[in-house]
């Protein structure tokens, strides 16, 4: 048992022909996450996210660094993990009664049949339909049920929500949450609408070109970074801070930063939202990365590749 | 058992919402002594926010004594907060109050704003009356 749902040391991915970043997807990405956690992977598209959590199902393998997963390599530990990719990839031709029961073969000891009826049922599917003649919400709730049937320990979703009309997407979330609650799964979800994750999530790593930009709770980001507006000369008050990003507003200036000592006398400083810091960092792709310390890798690269080939 | 409303947009943590729901409760007589708040799963089932957010805020009301957990089977209220029932005379005495104020003209922020400078004026001296007044200024990250 460990406490470390997900540590990357050093990962990096290059894949292979001409592209972006000299066709590195990842690059140089080290991070921690602990077990229990909701984590909202966030980005722009092309960010790495997907290619991010490929490498947590054990379906990608890095071309340097390493990235273990429940204290072992992915693929030693797949039994514990279920992935949803984006396109939620199912058998079209089996019937939906016929997918729970491939789930529950390939998933010997540990399917929980309750649930994952439970889940098609709520969405009023009929056992005897076909996966292709499913529409694309109706496929995301049956790709949600094998998932959480499985009663996996980490359960990694890409983009999981993204064809789902509001109610299900509430309701399926709320199951979602309240299994992970009860059973204290480790749930990754990848999204680039940050309304959706903001209030399920308590973790958050905001992936940019192919780098972690932001790692921690979000408790702790949000406790690291002040919204100050105020009026006067912009270095003496902005000095010793970091700066994310300056904005002139009216005769004023506002700033997001991350503080380091006392704020200078005649500016407000408030606490930012979520959606406000991922929005500054989102706009000004050089600010420094942050990782909170419990979100920094705690061993090394060679110390990882060890503990995976011991 | 009370059933919590998560507004994603009012700006007001979202542990303190329940908190405040809670608390109305208990003033309206809603909750009372020994009955059970719903478990974490049921409120993350029905509003989809994350579990912690649910602990966090039993947490506080814990801290509050107004709730208490007792392991293994829930958390209970242990005291009523106010005198205020749903149906007491003092209820009734505001909304026909609230009535004469619509039907003279006043709008729904005009009776608020009105409603508000009088509980300033009558609450002054009390240290009481400011309970989640800051945190309620903390953005909504909870």
């Amino acid at each position: 048992m460990t406490d470390t749902a997900i540590e990357a040391a050093a990962l990096g991915k290059r894949f292979g022909g001409p592209s972006r970043r000299g066709g590195w997807a990842l690059r140089d990405c080290g991070f921690r996450l602990p077990a229990g956690r909701i984590c909202a992977v966030v980005g722009p598209n092309g960010a790495g996210k997907s290619t991010l959590l490929a490498h947590a199902a054990g379906l990608l393998e890095p071309t340097e660094g390493t990235l273990t997963v429940l204290g072992s390599h992915p693929s030693a530990a797949r039994e514990r993990i279920a992935y949803v990719a984006q396109d939620k990839p199912l058998y079209p031709q089996l019937t939906v009664t016929e997918t729970l029961r491939l789930g529950h073969e390939l998933n010997p000891g540990r399917w929980d049949a309750a649930l994952a009826e439970r889940i098609v049922t709520d969405g009023h599917l009929d056992p005897a339909a076909r996966i292709r003649d499913l529409s694309g919400g109706q496929r995301t709730r049956v790709a949600l049920a094998l998932v959480l049937g499985k009663r996996p320990e980490l359960l990694l979703l890409d983009e999981p929500m993204a064809d789902l009309d509001p109610l299900a997407r509430h309701q399926l979330m709320g199951t979602l949450l309240a299994e992970a609650a009860e059973h204290g799964t480790t749930v990754v979800m990848s999204s680039h609408i940050l309304g959706e994750l903001a209030h399920a999530c308590d973790f958050l790593l905001l992936v940019g070109d192919g780098r972690i930009r932001l790692g921690g709770a979000i408790d702790d980001l949000v406790a690291a970074h002040r919204l100050i507006t105020g009026r006067g000369p912009l270095t003496d008050a902005l000095a010793p801070h970091t700066v994310i990003e300056s904005r002139a507003t009216g005769r004023g200036l506002t700033a997001l930063i991350r503080p380091a000592g006392p704020i200078a006398p005649g500016w407000e400083a408030a606490e930012p939202s979520l959606e406000d810091i991922l929005l500054a960092h989102l706009r000004s792709p050089d600010a420094p990365a942050l990782l909170t310390p419990g979100a920094t890798a705690r061993s090394s690269a060679s110390d990882m590749s060890a503990a995976v080939t011991a | 058992m009370v059933e919590y409303r998560i507004d994603r947009r009012s700006g007001v943590a979202t542990y303190l919402q329940i908190v405040q729901q809670t608390k109305q409760a208990l003033r309206l007589g809603l909750l009372e002594p020994g009955d059970q708040l719903p478990t974490a799963r049921e409120v993350v089932e029905a509003t989809a926010i994350n579990p912690n957010t649910v602990l966090k805020a039993y947490r506080e009301l814990e801290r509050e004594g107004l709730v208490e957990a007792r392991r293994g089977l829930g958390t209970f209220v242990r005291r009523a907060l106010g005198a205020a029932a749903a149906g007491s005379p003092l209820r009734s005495e505001l909304a026909a109050w609230a009535a004469r104020a619509r039907a003279s003209g006043l709008d729904r922020d005009d009776v608020a704003a009105l409603f508000a400078s009088v509980l300033d004026e009558q609450f002054a001296d009390s240290t009481d009356n400011t309970e989640g007044d800051e945190a309620m200024n903390k953005g909504d990250n909870a």
